[in-house]
Protein backbone atom coordinates (compact mmCIF):
# COMPACT_ATOMS: atom_id res chain seq x y z
CA UNK A 1 0.00 0.00 0.00
CA UNK A 2 1.28 3.58 -0.93
CA UNK A 3 0.89 6.69 1.67
CA UNK A 4 -0.58 8.74 -0.84
CA UNK A 5 -4.63 8.97 -0.19
CA UNK A 6 -6.62 7.47 -2.61
CA UNK A 7 -8.27 10.74 -3.65
CA UNK A 8 -4.44 12.12 -4.37
CA UNK A 9 -3.93 9.18 -6.29
CA UNK A 10 -7.04 9.49 -8.45
CA UNK A 11 -5.92 13.20 -8.66
CA UNK A 12 -2.53 12.38 -9.80
CA UNK A 13 -4.52 9.59 -12.30
CA UNK A 14 -6.49 12.37 -13.72
CA UNK A 15 -3.81 15.34 -14.43
CA UNK A 16 -1.79 12.79 -16.47
CA UNK A 17 -4.37 13.32 -18.83
CA UNK A 18 -3.22 17.15 -19.79
CA UNK A 19 0.33 15.32 -21.04
CA UNK A 20 1.06 13.58 -23.85
CA UNK A 21 4.07 11.82 -21.64
CA UNK A 22 3.38 10.44 -17.86
CA UNK A 23 6.59 12.25 -17.14
CA UNK A 24 5.37 15.84 -17.41
CA UNK A 25 3.05 14.55 -14.86
CA UNK A 26 5.62 14.32 -12.08
CA UNK A 27 5.39 18.51 -11.03
CA UNK A 28 1.63 18.12 -10.42
CA UNK A 29 1.45 15.09 -8.53
CA UNK A 30 4.66 16.07 -6.17
CA UNK A 31 2.06 19.27 -5.27
CA UNK A 32 -0.76 17.39 -4.81
CA UNK A 33 1.59 14.83 -2.76
CA UNK A 34 2.71 17.61 -0.32
CA UNK A 35 -1.13 19.01 -0.30
CA UNK A 36 -1.91 15.12 0.58
CA UNK A 37 1.32 14.98 3.40
CA UNK A 38 2.04 18.49 4.25
CA UNK A 39 5.86 17.64 2.70
CA UNK A 40 7.16 15.55 0.04
CA UNK A 41 8.23 12.16 2.04
CA UNK A 42 10.64 9.89 -0.22
CA UNK A 43 7.41 7.17 0.11
CA UNK A 44 5.54 9.71 -1.99
CA UNK A 45 7.83 10.25 -4.29
CA UNK A 46 8.35 6.61 -4.82
CA UNK A 47 4.90 6.31 -5.15
CA UNK A 48 4.42 9.00 -7.48
CA UNK A 49 7.13 7.15 -9.87
CA UNK A 50 5.15 3.87 -9.76
CA UNK A 51 1.79 5.79 -10.37
CA UNK A 52 3.77 7.79 -13.52
CA UNK A 53 5.64 4.54 -14.43
CA UNK A 54 9.05 6.82 -14.56
CA UNK A 55 11.94 5.79 -13.12
CA UNK A 56 12.33 6.70 -9.13
CA UNK A 57 15.01 9.20 -10.03
CA UNK A 58 13.16 11.39 -12.40
CA UNK A 59 10.81 12.01 -9.27
CA UNK A 60 13.39 12.71 -7.22
CA UNK A 61 15.50 14.91 -9.58
CA UNK A 62 12.63 17.62 -9.79
CA UNK A 63 11.74 17.25 -6.20
CA UNK A 64 14.94 18.09 -4.96
CA UNK A 65 15.38 20.88 -7.76
CA UNK A 66 12.29 23.25 -7.42
CA UNK A 67 12.39 24.89 -3.81
CA UNK A 68 8.71 24.75 -3.12
CA UNK A 69 8.44 21.10 -3.14
CA UNK A 70 9.38 20.78 0.81
CA UNK A 71 11.25 17.61 1.84
CA UNK A 72 10.73 18.26 5.21
CA UNK A 73 7.93 19.10 7.51
CA UNK A 74 6.86 22.64 7.75
CA UNK A 75 4.87 24.43 10.34
CA UNK A 76 1.25 24.96 9.94
CA UNK A 77 1.30 28.23 8.39
CA UNK A 78 4.64 28.60 6.26
CA UNK A 79 5.46 32.10 6.29
CA UNK A 80 7.66 33.24 3.19
CA UNK A 81 9.13 36.89 3.21
CA UNK A 82 10.64 38.42 0.23
CA UNK A 83 14.37 39.22 0.72
CA UNK A 84 15.03 40.40 -2.63
CA UNK A 85 15.81 43.96 -3.85
CA UNK A 86 12.58 45.81 -3.59
CA UNK A 87 11.34 44.62 -0.75
CA UNK A 88 14.79 45.12 1.13
CA UNK A 89 14.61 48.78 -0.14
CA UNK A 90 11.20 48.97 1.97
CA UNK A 91 12.25 47.17 5.41
CA UNK A 92 11.63 43.46 4.72
CA UNK A 93 15.10 42.81 7.03
CA UNK A 94 12.88 44.60 9.32
CA UNK A 95 9.88 42.21 8.80
CA UNK A 96 12.14 39.20 9.36
CA UNK A 97 13.71 40.78 12.21
CA UNK A 98 10.57 41.63 13.46
CA UNK A 99 8.36 38.09 12.72
CA UNK A 100 11.37 36.03 13.84
CA UNK A 101 10.82 38.18 17.35
CA UNK A 102 7.40 37.73 17.51
CA UNK A 103 7.04 34.05 17.00
CA UNK A 104 10.69 33.22 18.82
CA UNK A 105 12.22 31.20 15.84
CA UNK A 106 15.05 31.81 13.97
CA UNK A 107 14.79 31.54 9.76
CA UNK A 108 14.67 27.78 8.69
CA UNK A 109 13.12 26.93 11.78
CA UNK A 110 9.28 25.95 13.32
CA UNK A 111 7.84 26.92 16.45
CA UNK A 112 7.37 24.33 18.84
CA UNK A 113 3.57 24.11 18.41
CA UNK A 114 3.84 23.63 14.92
CA UNK A 115 1.83 27.14 13.64
CA UNK A 116 4.65 28.99 12.10
CA UNK A 117 7.97 28.28 9.78
CA UNK A 118 9.67 31.26 9.23
CA UNK A 119 11.94 30.94 5.87
CA UNK A 120 12.94 34.11 3.90
CA UNK A 121 12.72 33.65 -0.22
CA UNK A 122 13.42 35.36 -3.21
CA UNK A 123 11.33 37.75 -5.34
CA UNK A 124 7.90 36.62 -5.22
CA UNK A 125 6.67 39.47 -8.14
CA UNK A 126 5.17 41.69 -5.84
CA UNK A 127 7.08 44.39 -6.09
CA UNK A 128 4.93 46.91 -6.39
CA UNK A 129 3.55 46.10 -2.73
CA UNK A 130 6.49 45.66 -0.88
CA UNK A 131 7.43 44.47 1.61
CA UNK A 132 5.70 41.74 1.35
CA UNK A 133 5.10 37.69 2.66
CA UNK A 134 3.61 35.43 1.12
CA UNK A 135 1.62 32.83 4.19
CA UNK A 136 1.01 29.41 2.40
CA UNK A 137 -0.92 30.04 -0.61
CA UNK A 138 -1.81 33.86 0.27
CA UNK A 139 0.10 37.18 -0.90
CA UNK A 140 0.23 39.93 2.57
CA UNK A 141 1.74 43.01 0.91
CA UNK A 142 2.33 46.52 1.94
CA UNK A 143 3.66 45.18 5.37
CA UNK A 144 3.71 46.88 8.41
CA UNK A 145 4.01 45.86 11.82
CA UNK A 146 0.40 46.46 12.97
CA UNK A 147 -0.46 44.77 9.84
CA UNK A 148 1.77 41.33 10.42
CA UNK A 149 0.10 41.57 14.01
CA UNK A 150 -3.56 41.25 12.74
CA UNK A 151 -2.33 38.76 10.43
CA UNK A 152 -0.60 36.42 12.62
CA UNK A 153 -2.67 36.97 15.53
CA UNK A 154 -5.63 35.60 12.61
CA UNK A 155 -4.04 32.41 11.87
CA UNK A 156 -5.21 29.22 13.42
CA UNK B 1 -2.18 59.39 -23.82
CA UNK B 2 -2.08 56.23 -26.06
CA UNK B 3 -5.17 53.84 -26.03
CA UNK B 4 -4.45 51.50 -23.30
CA UNK B 5 -4.35 47.79 -25.31
CA UNK B 6 -3.38 45.46 -22.06
CA UNK B 7 -4.67 47.31 -18.54
CA UNK B 8 -8.26 48.48 -20.65
CA UNK B 9 -9.91 46.45 -18.72
CA UNK B 10 -8.27 45.47 -15.61
CA UNK B 11 -9.70 47.67 -13.24
CA UNK B 12 -13.22 46.31 -13.17
CA UNK B 13 -13.18 43.51 -10.69
CA UNK B 14 -15.48 41.49 -12.78
CA UNK B 15 -13.61 41.35 -15.79
CA UNK B 16 -11.69 37.80 -14.60
CA UNK B 17 -15.54 36.60 -15.49
CA UNK B 18 -15.98 35.38 -18.99
CA UNK B 19 -19.48 37.05 -19.47
CA UNK B 20 -18.07 40.45 -18.41
CA UNK B 21 -15.02 39.54 -21.10
CA UNK B 22 -17.54 39.23 -23.60
CA UNK B 23 -19.92 41.62 -23.23
CA UNK B 24 -16.59 43.51 -24.11
CA UNK B 25 -15.74 42.28 -27.11
CA UNK B 26 -13.56 39.15 -25.59
CA UNK B 27 -12.93 36.48 -28.38
CA UNK B 28 -14.51 38.64 -31.18
CA UNK B 29 -10.87 38.79 -32.21
CA UNK B 30 -10.54 34.97 -32.30
CA UNK B 31 -13.50 34.72 -34.55
CA UNK B 32 -11.89 37.44 -36.66
CA UNK B 33 -8.64 35.38 -36.53
CA UNK B 34 -10.35 32.23 -37.61
CA UNK B 35 -11.57 33.91 -40.59
CA UNK B 36 -8.42 34.62 -42.07
CA UNK B 37 -5.65 32.50 -43.41
CA UNK B 38 -2.61 31.62 -40.15
CA UNK B 39 -0.25 33.64 -43.24
CA UNK B 40 -2.83 36.53 -42.54
CA UNK B 41 -2.62 36.33 -38.54
CA UNK B 42 0.96 36.26 -39.09
CA UNK B 43 1.94 39.04 -41.50
CA UNK B 44 -0.60 40.97 -38.93
CA UNK B 45 1.78 40.63 -36.12
CA UNK B 46 4.50 41.37 -38.24
CA UNK B 47 3.01 44.37 -39.18
CA UNK B 48 2.69 45.07 -35.52
CA UNK B 49 6.42 45.11 -34.98
CA UNK B 50 5.42 43.60 -31.61
CA UNK B 51 8.76 42.84 -29.84
CA UNK B 52 8.94 40.58 -27.51
CA UNK B 53 7.93 41.43 -23.86
CA UNK B 54 9.84 38.73 -21.67
CA UNK B 55 12.77 41.23 -22.37
CA UNK B 56 15.25 39.73 -24.99
CA UNK B 57 12.24 41.88 -27.50
CA UNK B 58 12.47 39.57 -30.02
CA UNK B 59 10.46 40.39 -32.98
CA UNK B 60 7.36 38.31 -32.12
CA UNK B 61 6.22 37.67 -35.47
CA UNK B 62 9.35 36.17 -36.52
CA UNK B 63 9.55 33.79 -34.10
CA UNK B 64 5.87 32.73 -35.28
CA UNK B 65 7.33 32.38 -38.99
CA UNK B 66 10.27 30.30 -38.06
CA UNK B 67 7.41 27.46 -37.09
CA UNK B 68 7.76 24.82 -40.12
CA UNK B 69 3.96 24.72 -41.97
CA UNK B 70 4.08 21.15 -42.12
CA UNK B 71 5.11 18.70 -38.96
CA UNK B 72 4.65 15.65 -38.30
CA UNK B 73 5.11 15.98 -34.60
CA UNK B 74 2.30 18.21 -32.39
CA UNK B 75 2.80 22.06 -32.54
CA UNK B 76 2.60 24.16 -29.19
CA UNK B 77 2.41 27.40 -28.15
CA UNK B 78 3.83 28.05 -24.47
CA UNK B 79 2.72 30.92 -22.60
CA UNK B 80 5.72 32.02 -20.65
CA UNK B 81 4.15 33.42 -16.94
CA UNK B 82 7.32 32.74 -14.86
CA UNK B 83 7.33 36.07 -14.52
CA UNK B 84 10.53 35.69 -11.91
CA UNK B 85 12.69 38.67 -12.89
CA UNK B 86 13.01 40.49 -10.02
CA UNK B 87 11.73 44.32 -10.01
CA UNK B 88 8.69 42.53 -12.67
CA UNK B 89 5.18 41.98 -11.38
CA UNK B 90 3.20 43.25 -14.66
CA UNK B 91 2.03 39.74 -15.96
CA UNK B 92 0.10 38.91 -12.77
CA UNK B 93 -1.85 42.32 -13.50
CA UNK B 94 -3.58 40.80 -16.36
CA UNK B 95 -3.23 37.01 -15.50
CA UNK B 96 -5.28 37.79 -12.27
CA UNK B 97 -7.68 40.27 -13.73
CA UNK B 98 -8.29 39.85 -17.39
CA UNK B 99 -7.29 36.33 -18.09
CA UNK B 100 -9.30 35.75 -20.86
CA UNK B 101 -7.70 38.28 -22.66
CA UNK B 102 -4.71 36.08 -22.06
CA UNK B 103 -6.39 32.94 -23.42
CA UNK B 104 -7.45 35.14 -26.75
CA UNK B 105 -4.31 35.72 -27.84
CA UNK B 106 -2.79 32.24 -26.86
CA UNK B 107 -5.64 31.19 -29.18
CA UNK B 108 -5.03 33.38 -31.81
CA UNK B 109 -1.04 32.84 -31.69
CA UNK B 110 -2.02 28.31 -31.73
CA UNK B 111 -4.38 29.23 -34.86
CA UNK B 112 -1.69 30.99 -36.51
CA UNK B 113 1.22 28.65 -36.28
CA UNK B 114 -1.34 25.50 -36.43
CA UNK B 115 -0.86 24.25 -33.29
CA UNK B 116 -2.99 21.66 -31.19
CA UNK B 117 -2.21 23.35 -27.48
CA UNK B 118 -1.43 25.37 -25.52
CA UNK B 119 0.77 25.12 -22.24
CA UNK B 120 1.01 28.32 -19.46
CA UNK B 121 3.28 28.19 -17.96
CA UNK B 122 3.05 30.45 -14.42
CA UNK B 123 5.29 30.87 -11.32
CA UNK B 124 4.57 28.43 -8.61
CA UNK B 125 4.44 31.51 -5.87
CA UNK B 126 1.06 32.28 -8.11
CA UNK B 127 -1.69 30.50 -6.65
CA UNK B 128 -4.16 32.83 -6.95
CA UNK B 129 -3.90 32.93 -10.62
CA UNK B 130 -3.29 30.29 -11.54
CA UNK B 131 -6.40 29.10 -9.81
CA UNK B 132 -8.03 32.76 -11.81
CA UNK B 133 -6.54 30.96 -15.10
CA UNK B 134 -8.23 27.65 -13.83
CA UNK B 135 -11.36 29.43 -13.65
CA UNK B 136 -11.23 31.03 -17.28
CA UNK B 137 -10.31 28.06 -19.10
CA UNK B 138 -12.99 26.11 -17.75
CA UNK B 139 -15.93 28.94 -18.62
CA UNK B 140 -13.91 29.28 -22.24
CA UNK B 141 -14.60 25.26 -22.74
CA UNK B 142 -18.16 25.80 -21.54
CA UNK B 143 -18.87 28.18 -23.99
CA UNK B 144 -17.55 26.02 -27.09
CA UNK B 145 -14.19 28.93 -26.91
CA UNK B 146 -11.99 26.46 -26.37
CA UNK B 147 -12.23 22.54 -27.05
CA UNK B 148 -13.12 20.75 -30.73
CA UNK B 149 -14.38 23.15 -33.59
CA UNK B 150 -14.09 26.56 -31.81
CA UNK B 151 -16.54 29.30 -33.90
CA UNK B 152 -17.71 26.20 -36.29
CA UNK B 153 -14.31 26.85 -38.36
CA UNK B 154 -12.81 23.43 -37.67
CA UNK B 155 -9.97 24.63 -35.28
CA UNK B 156 -9.47 22.22 -31.89
CA UNK B 157 -7.35 24.18 -29.65
CA UNK B 158 -6.43 23.12 -25.98
CA UNK B 159 -5.28 25.34 -22.94
CA UNK B 160 -3.35 23.95 -20.08
CA UNK B 161 -2.30 25.16 -17.02
CA UNK B 162 1.36 23.99 -15.75
CA UNK B 163 2.60 25.05 -12.42
CA UNK B 164 6.32 25.59 -11.97
CA UNK B 165 7.82 25.34 -8.34
CA UNK B 166 10.06 28.18 -7.37
CA UNK B 167 12.80 28.06 -10.47
CA UNK B 168 13.82 31.49 -11.79
CA UNK B 169 15.60 29.75 -14.23
CA UNK B 170 12.63 28.41 -15.47
CA UNK B 171 11.78 31.86 -17.44
CA UNK B 172 14.25 30.76 -19.96
CA UNK B 173 12.16 28.90 -22.53
CA UNK B 174 13.98 25.71 -22.95
CA UNK B 175 13.92 25.58 -19.21
CA UNK B 176 10.40 26.46 -19.08
CA UNK B 177 9.89 23.43 -22.01
CA UNK B 178 11.90 21.06 -19.65
CA UNK B 179 10.03 22.11 -16.54
CA UNK B 180 6.62 21.22 -18.36
CA UNK B 181 8.24 17.77 -19.94
CA UNK B 182 8.98 17.38 -16.29
CA UNK B 183 12.37 17.51 -15.71
CA UNK B 184 14.60 19.61 -14.02
CA UNK B 185 14.39 23.06 -15.51
CA UNK B 186 17.22 23.64 -17.19
CA UNK B 187 18.11 25.29 -20.43
CA UNK B 188 19.21 23.49 -23.82
CA UNK B 189 22.22 24.19 -26.32
CA UNK B 190 20.75 25.90 -29.25
CA UNK B 191 20.43 24.75 -32.09
CA UNK B 192 18.11 23.13 -32.10
CA UNK B 193 15.59 26.27 -31.37
CA UNK B 194 12.13 25.54 -29.83
CA UNK B 195 10.37 26.44 -33.40
CA UNK B 196 11.99 23.39 -35.05
CA UNK B 197 12.75 21.33 -31.88
CA UNK B 198 10.72 22.54 -28.53
CA UNK B 199 8.11 21.03 -26.15
CA UNK B 200 7.76 16.98 -26.69
CA UNK B 201 10.10 17.75 -29.44
CA UNK B 202 7.25 19.32 -31.67
CA UNK B 203 7.59 23.21 -33.17
CA UNK B 204 7.03 25.61 -29.88
CA UNK B 205 6.66 29.23 -29.44
CA UNK B 206 7.39 30.37 -26.48
CA UNK B 207 5.66 33.85 -25.63
CA UNK B 208 5.73 36.10 -22.12
CA UNK B 209 2.06 36.79 -21.17
CA UNK B 210 2.19 40.67 -22.07
CA UNK B 211 3.60 39.92 -25.80
CA UNK B 212 0.31 37.36 -26.18
CA UNK B 213 -1.86 39.39 -24.56
CA UNK B 214 -1.50 42.67 -27.31
CA UNK B 215 -2.40 39.70 -30.22
CA UNK B 216 -5.79 40.32 -29.81
CA UNK B 217 -5.90 44.21 -29.86
CA UNK B 218 -2.98 43.46 -32.92
CA UNK B 219 -5.51 41.40 -35.08
CA UNK B 220 -8.04 43.54 -34.37
CA UNK B 221 -7.08 46.82 -34.96
CA UNK B 222 -4.34 45.81 -37.58
CA UNK B 223 -0.58 45.65 -36.97
CA UNK B 224 -0.30 49.17 -38.09
CA UNK B 225 -2.31 50.51 -35.16
CA UNK B 226 -0.28 49.24 -32.80
CA UNK B 227 2.47 50.02 -34.85
CA UNK B 228 1.95 53.33 -34.99
CA UNK B 229 2.10 53.78 -31.21
CA UNK B 230 5.98 54.39 -29.67
CA UNK B 231 8.95 54.10 -31.54
CA UNK B 232 8.83 53.17 -35.24
CA UNK B 233 11.78 50.04 -34.06
CA UNK B 234 10.34 49.45 -30.68
CA UNK B 235 6.19 50.25 -31.21
CA UNK B 236 3.41 49.57 -29.08
CA UNK B 237 2.29 50.17 -25.44
CA UNK B 238 4.44 48.09 -22.68
CA UNK B 239 3.48 47.67 -19.03
CA UNK B 240 6.42 49.11 -16.47
CA UNK B 241 6.85 48.23 -13.09
CA UNK B 242 8.53 50.87 -10.76
CA UNK B 243 9.34 49.78 -7.39
CA UNK B 244 11.90 51.07 -4.69
CA UNK B 245 12.02 54.41 -3.23
CA UNK B 246 8.88 56.16 -5.30
CA UNK B 247 6.19 57.39 -3.72
CA UNK B 248 3.75 55.50 -5.89
CA UNK B 249 4.61 52.45 -6.71
CA UNK B 250 3.11 49.99 -9.81
CA UNK B 251 2.37 49.03 -12.88
CA UNK B 252 2.04 51.25 -15.24
CA UNK B 253 1.11 50.68 -19.39
CA UNK B 254 2.64 53.50 -21.20
CA UNK B 255 3.87 54.08 -24.95
CA UNK B 256 7.04 52.50 -25.50
CA UNK B 257 9.02 55.27 -25.32
CA UNK B 258 8.39 56.99 -22.64
CA UNK B 259 11.04 59.05 -20.66
CA UNK B 260 12.43 57.07 -17.64
CA UNK B 261 12.47 60.50 -15.74
CA UNK B 262 8.80 60.78 -16.79
CA UNK B 263 8.15 57.33 -15.69
CA UNK B 264 9.48 57.93 -12.25
CA UNK B 265 8.82 61.46 -11.70
CA UNK B 266 4.75 61.83 -13.05
CA UNK B 267 3.71 58.13 -12.74
CA UNK B 268 5.17 57.05 -9.97
CA UNK B 269 4.69 60.15 -7.98
CA UNK B 270 8.99 61.33 -7.61
CA UNK B 271 11.17 59.95 -5.21
CA UNK B 272 10.13 58.66 -1.84
CA UNK B 273 9.76 61.64 0.72
CA UNK B 274 11.09 64.17 -1.50
CA UNK B 275 15.09 62.55 -0.69
CA UNK B 276 17.25 62.27 -3.47
CA UNK B 277 17.64 59.81 -6.66
CA UNK B 278 21.19 57.78 -6.80
CA UNK B 279 20.53 55.08 -9.17
CA UNK B 280 17.88 52.89 -11.03
CA UNK B 281 17.90 49.86 -12.49
CA UNK B 282 15.51 50.21 -15.86
CA UNK B 283 14.53 46.47 -16.59
CA UNK B 284 14.87 44.41 -14.17
CA UNK B 285 17.68 42.14 -11.96
CA UNK B 286 19.71 41.98 -14.55
CA UNK B 287 20.08 45.15 -16.54
CA UNK B 288 22.93 47.35 -15.64
CA UNK B 289 22.09 50.33 -13.09
CA UNK B 290 21.53 53.78 -14.53
CA UNK B 291 22.68 57.33 -12.34
CA UNK B 292 20.22 60.05 -12.05
CA UNK B 293 21.95 62.13 -15.18
CA UNK B 294 21.06 58.60 -17.35
CA UNK B 295 16.99 59.27 -16.91
CA UNK B 296 16.35 61.04 -19.53
CA UNK B 297 16.31 58.15 -21.85
CA UNK B 298 13.34 56.73 -23.48
CA UNK B 299 12.29 53.76 -22.76
CA UNK B 300 12.08 51.36 -25.60
CA UNK B 301 14.75 48.37 -26.31
CA UNK B 302 16.95 50.29 -28.55
CA UNK B 303 17.07 53.68 -26.61
CA UNK B 304 18.05 51.66 -23.51
CA UNK B 305 20.45 49.55 -25.33
CA UNK B 306 22.02 52.84 -26.84
CA UNK B 307 23.14 53.75 -23.17
CA UNK B 308 24.63 50.68 -22.58
CA UNK B 309 22.04 49.11 -20.48
CA UNK B 310 18.48 47.03 -21.15
CA UNK B 311 14.74 47.86 -20.89
CA UNK B 312 14.29 44.31 -20.21
CA UNK B 313 10.84 43.27 -18.76
CA UNK B 314 10.32 47.09 -17.83
CA UNK B 315 10.82 46.53 -14.41
CA UNK B 316 12.24 49.79 -12.98
CA UNK B 317 13.95 49.36 -9.47
CA UNK B 318 14.37 52.69 -8.25
CA UNK B 319 17.04 53.80 -5.30
CA UNK B 320 17.71 57.18 -3.54
CA UNK B 321 20.09 58.50 -1.69
CA UNK B 322 19.73 56.34 1.68
CA UNK B 323 20.51 52.86 -0.67
CA UNK B 324 24.05 51.30 -0.45
CA UNK B 325 24.98 50.07 -3.69
CA UNK B 326 26.95 47.63 -2.37
CA UNK B 327 24.52 46.22 -0.53
CA UNK B 328 22.52 45.95 -2.94
CA UNK B 329 24.82 44.16 -5.44
CA UNK B 330 25.00 42.05 -2.80
CA UNK B 331 21.13 41.25 -2.38
CA UNK B 332 20.95 40.63 -6.56
CA UNK B 333 24.55 38.15 -6.80
CA UNK B 334 23.04 36.30 -3.98
CA UNK B 335 20.04 36.05 -5.95
CA UNK B 336 21.67 34.59 -9.14
CA UNK B 337 23.75 32.34 -7.26
CA UNK B 338 20.96 30.99 -5.51
CA UNK B 339 19.10 30.67 -9.16
CA UNK B 340 21.89 29.89 -11.17
CA UNK B 341 20.62 25.82 -12.22
CA UNK B 342 24.22 24.40 -12.08
CA UNK B 343 24.42 23.24 -15.42
CA UNK B 344 27.13 25.44 -16.70
CA UNK B 345 30.39 26.17 -14.48
CA UNK B 346 31.02 29.87 -15.85
CA UNK B 347 27.70 30.79 -14.21
CA UNK B 348 27.01 28.01 -11.26
CA UNK B 349 30.74 28.81 -9.85
CA UNK B 350 31.43 32.50 -10.98
CA UNK B 351 27.90 33.35 -9.86
CA UNK B 352 29.07 32.29 -5.82
CA UNK B 353 32.26 33.91 -6.10
CA UNK B 354 31.01 36.71 -6.82
CA UNK B 355 28.79 36.93 -3.62
CA UNK B 356 32.27 35.87 -1.77
CA UNK B 357 33.69 39.05 -2.94
CA UNK B 358 30.93 41.42 -2.82
CA UNK B 359 29.98 40.27 0.53
CA UNK B 360 33.73 40.73 2.18
CA UNK B 361 33.61 44.63 0.72
CA UNK B 362 30.25 44.90 2.64
CA UNK B 363 30.88 43.39 5.68
CA UNK B 364 34.34 45.33 6.13
CA UNK B 365 37.11 42.62 4.54
CA UNK B 366 37.19 43.83 1.62
CA UNK B 367 41.14 44.05 0.15
CA UNK B 368 42.78 46.49 -2.46
CA UNK B 369 42.38 44.81 -5.29
CA UNK B 370 39.00 43.14 -4.93
CA UNK B 371 37.00 45.45 -7.24
CA UNK B 372 39.21 44.76 -10.10
CA UNK B 373 39.18 40.70 -8.97
CA UNK B 374 35.60 40.86 -9.03
CA UNK B 375 35.21 42.73 -12.15
CA UNK B 376 37.45 39.71 -13.47
CA UNK B 377 35.07 37.04 -12.29
CA UNK B 378 32.54 38.76 -13.45
CA UNK B 379 34.23 38.76 -17.43
CA UNK B 380 34.71 35.04 -16.96
CA UNK B 381 30.64 34.40 -16.88
CA UNK B 382 29.62 37.01 -19.38
CA UNK B 383 29.19 35.14 -22.82
CA UNK B 384 30.29 31.97 -21.43
CA UNK B 385 27.17 30.23 -20.14
CA UNK B 386 24.29 28.26 -21.71
CA UNK B 387 21.47 31.10 -21.14
CA UNK B 388 21.59 34.54 -20.62
CA UNK B 389 21.17 33.70 -16.60
CA UNK B 390 25.11 34.34 -16.15
CA UNK B 391 25.30 37.11 -18.41
CA UNK B 392 22.38 38.98 -15.99
CA UNK B 393 24.46 38.65 -12.93
CA UNK B 394 28.34 39.37 -14.79
CA UNK B 395 25.98 42.80 -17.03
CA UNK B 396 24.65 43.58 -13.31
CA UNK B 397 27.74 43.49 -11.13
CA UNK B 398 30.55 45.10 -14.05
CA UNK B 399 27.36 47.65 -14.46
CA UNK B 400 27.04 48.82 -10.46
CA UNK B 401 31.05 48.58 -10.73
CA UNK B 402 31.37 50.63 -14.06
CA UNK B 403 28.81 53.88 -12.29
CA UNK B 404 29.54 53.22 -8.76
CA UNK B 405 33.09 52.39 -8.31
CA UNK B 406 33.93 54.91 -5.60
CA UNK B 407 31.20 53.25 -3.72
CA UNK B 408 33.10 50.12 -3.37
CA UNK B 409 36.12 51.46 -2.82
CA UNK B 410 35.02 53.03 0.10
CA UNK B 411 33.75 49.97 1.67
CA UNK B 412 37.21 49.16 0.85
CA UNK B 413 39.01 51.73 2.46
CA UNK B 414 36.53 52.58 5.11
CA UNK B 415 34.82 49.48 6.69
CA UNK B 416 31.64 50.74 6.09
CA UNK B 417 28.82 52.36 3.74
CA UNK B 418 29.10 55.94 2.11
CA UNK B 419 25.25 56.45 2.63
CA UNK B 420 25.43 55.29 6.87
CA UNK B 421 27.20 58.64 7.59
Amino acid sequence: MGVLSEKTVKKIVEVQKKYPTKRSAVLPSLYLAQEDQGYVTKEAMAEIARLLSVPPVQVYESATFYTMYNKKPVGRNHIQVCTNLSCSLLGAEHIVEYISKKIGVKVGGTTQDNRFTLKTVECLGSCGTAPMMQVNDDYHENLTEEKIDKILDSLD
Amino acid sequence: MAEKVLFKNVEDPKQYLIETSLKKGGYETLKKALGMTPDEVIDEVKASGVRGRGGAGFPTGLKWSFIPKFSEKAKYVCCNADEGEPGTFKDRVIIENDPHLLLEGICIAGYAIGATAGYIYIRGEFAFGAKRLEGAIAEAYKKGLLGKDIFGKGFDFDIYVHRGAGAYICGEETALIDSIEGKRGMPRIKPPFPALAGLYDGPTIVNNVETLSAIPYIVRNGGKAFGSIGPEKSPGTKIFNVSGHVEKPGSYELPMGTPLREIIYEHAGGIKGGRKLKAVIPGGASTPVLTPDEIDVHMDFDSVAAIGSMMGSGAIIVMDETACIVKSVLRLAQFFAHESCGKCSPCREGCTWMVDIIKDIEEGRGKEGDVDFLVSVSEGIFGNTFCPLGDGASMMVSGAINKFRDEFEYHIKNKKCMSAS
